[in-house]
């Protein structure tokens, strides 16, 4: 979980006593005090209508906010023009919000047009950024209706970097996509975010995906009043009350194993074997032992070895079930746990930095380890 | 069919044709410089389209010779004045054409007009640039619609005695000669076509995207 810093061109975004009434009475957003540290992704999430799109578009202006004051880098957000303030400033919405009628290539340089950079930087711009979002430069000539969710998805993070903006603005943009496909931008955005290190505000009403990208989370209640904002580790293992407590949810306690680092968490050795050797090799190096850990000849754990099973007649590689999830120093708890739970002899594989077999650990062992470490473990 | 009158009338058929050319054609070129920062308006306040398209069905049933007649005396021009065809047609595309630009500038996604105004398009930009290629579809519709529905209003003219190539059918029925009417038919069909031919391929070239299958 860490994320590189890099604060050139890092601006921080601060929230002061803002307020939002809308026209018809409606308070959005009340007396909001948040800082979006430089160079961190602060997420705002909470249930619907509790005023997180209201809060992040002030930022842009793209709605005037009632009292308060927003600043960018210290600066008064009222004391540049609307436009201005925009073009330095990234956004990104639900299917990101492309202009059907251009061509993948253009929507992505649309702001270095509008700052006058001349179409042939701006076009090759253009064909850097949609490298960078991993697409392929054939898709330059395409129009957005002709690429599927994702693609689109991408392609309005690289015209929100066109410019190279210090801020990015992002409203819900993961939550159109299907889950699997969105745990894949999720991820390639962390990559993404750790190489160019912008100071990103996310909206999201899904805590898991809060969890995951953010560095701080500040949590919304209804009213546009803020709950509690505070790192992810430390959102999950002391929510401020019974409102956040119920958003963290009732399995907090197992997502908070991702913010404790595996430490000194002790792994036993097993029965190994190498792949290829005769069953009689197996039986004896198994012992009373059901599961037989399988090592290629580097050492590496290949899978398990059932002893019991019938009609074999050496540890061969289709007779082998999945180890599952493998961690090292670098894991935290939740890998180990994951990897304990979902292996059919009950233990996670510990390797060392090479993949060799180091030890294996069971879910018992891990959560007798978790409950030695008390709250500390969370380090927050 | 008299092709003796055909090569002996040449000259009087293509001022005709001339005629209905520019009877058709100007009150579609008015009636959309009308339409744009009409139907701008109304989709852009919510409260003005019903209205607008009241309007519009209320303009679009008036019998075309009835404002034929009718506008010497508003306008006070001579009865045989072609402006009155003009200022006449110009209303029925105005009319028609209010709703479309209404209509395609209404069908601009939120999404897409915020999201405009966020990577920082000014508003007359965002219009220009981004709401007004998206209506295009819309205006397209309506512009090939109205355009050959004046160029067979035209010849309704006739009846007042201005009409393009209406005059043909007017002096082929006076006289129970068919040839003029034969002539008269195929050229005003053929206009229309060519005309729908015209816009179709300037609609093909200004809207891209629109043709572009999904290949996802
Ligand atoms: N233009 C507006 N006029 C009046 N009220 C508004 C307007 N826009 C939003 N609201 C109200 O302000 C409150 C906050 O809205 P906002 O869009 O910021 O919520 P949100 O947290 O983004 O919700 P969601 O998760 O559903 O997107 C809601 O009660 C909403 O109905
Ligand atoms: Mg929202």
């Amino acid at each position: 979980m860490n994320r590189s810093i890099q604060l050139v061109g890092a601006v921080v975004i601060e929230f002061e006593n803002v307020t939002k009434r809308y026209p018809d009475g409606t308070v959005a957003v009340s007396d909001l005090n948040l800082t979006a540290p430089a160079g961190k992704i602060t997420v705002l999430v909470g249930p619907s209508g509790c005023g997180k799109t209201t809060s992040l578009r002030m930022i842009n202006r793209s709605i005037e906010l009632t009292s308060g004051r927003i600043s960018v880098d210290g600066d008064d957000i009222m004391s540049v023009g609307a436009v201005q303030l925009r073009r330095g400033i990234g956004y990104v919405i639900q299917h990101g919000g492309l202009f059907p009628h251009q061509t993948v290539l253009d929507n992505i340089a649309t702001v270095p047009v509008l700052l006058g950079w001349g179409k042939k930087k701006a076009r090759s711009r253009a064909y850097e950024l949609l490298e960078r979002v991993g697409l392929p430069s054939a898709f330059a000539k395409r129009y957005p209706a002709q690429l599927s969710g994702g693609q689109q998805q991408r392609v309005g993070v690289a015209r929100a970097l066109a410019a190279d903006p210090p801020i990015m603005l992002m409203d819900e943009p993961f939550s159109a996509v299907d889950p699997i496909v969105r745990a894949g931008l999720q991820d390639e955005f962390l990559r993404l975010q750790q190489d160019i290190g912008k100071t990103i505000v996310l909206v999201t009403h899904d805590i898991d995906e809060a969890i995951k990208l953010g560095d701080n989370i500040a949590v919304f209640r209804t009213g546009g009043h803020l709950a509690q904002v505070d790192p992810p580790a430390r959102l999950l293992a002391h929510p401020a009350d019974d409102f956040v407590e119920g958003l963290v949810g009732k399995d907090r306690g197992y997502r908070v194993l991702s913010f404790v680092p595996i430490g000194d968490l002790p792994a036993h050795p097993v029965p190994t074997v190498t792949v290829g050797a005769s069953m009689a090799d197996a039986r004896q190096a198994a012992g009373d032992e059901q599961w037989l850990l399988v090592l290629d000849a580097d050492r590496r754990p290949i899978g398990w070895f059932d002893t019991t099973q019938p009609d074999v007649t050496s540890v061969e590689q289709r007779a082998l079930r999945t180890v599952g999830t493998t961690f090292g120093g670098e894991s935290s708890m939740r890998a180990a746990l994951d990897g304990a739970l979902g292996s059919p002899s009950g233990q996670a594989i510990r390797v060392d930095g090479s993949g060799a077999f180091v030890g294996a650990v069971s879910a018992v062992e891990i959560a007798r380890h978790v409950a030695s470490l008390g709250n500390v473990a969370v380090g927050a | 069919m008299d092709w003796d009158w055909l090569t002996s009338n040449r000259a009087l058929i293509t001022d005709l044709l001339t005629q209905h050319v520019y009877l058709a054609l100007v009150p579609v070129a008015l009636g959309l410089a009308l339409a744009l920062p009409i139907g701008f308006l109304t989709a852009r306040f919510a409260r003005l389209y019903p209205p607008m398209l009241a309007a519009s069905a209320v303009l679009y049933s008036i019998p075309s010779i009835a404002l034929f007649i009718v506008f010497p005396g508003i306008l006070g021009t001579q009865i045989l004045d072609p402006i009155n065809i003009v200022v006449a047609l110009t209303i029925y595309a105005g009319a028609l054409l209010v709703r479309s630009v209404a209509d395609g500038l209404r069908s601009v996604s939120d999404q897409v007009r915020q999201s405009a105004t966020a990577v920082g398009y000014e508003r007359w930009r965002r219009v220009l640039k981004i709401e007004l290629p998206i209506a295009l579809p819309f205006i397209f519709a309506g512009l090939r619609f109205v355009t050959v529905a004046n160029i067979s209003m035209v010849s309704v003219g006739a009846l007042i005695g201005i009409g393009g190539l209406g005059q043909l059918f007017t002096d082929g029925f006076q006289r129970s000669f068919f040839t003029p009417i034969i002539v008269g038919m195929v050229l005003s069909v053929l206009l229309a076509l060519c005309a729908d031919i015209a816009i179709v391929t300037t609609q093909r070239f200004l809207t891209p995207w629109t043709r572009a299958g999904r290949t996802t």
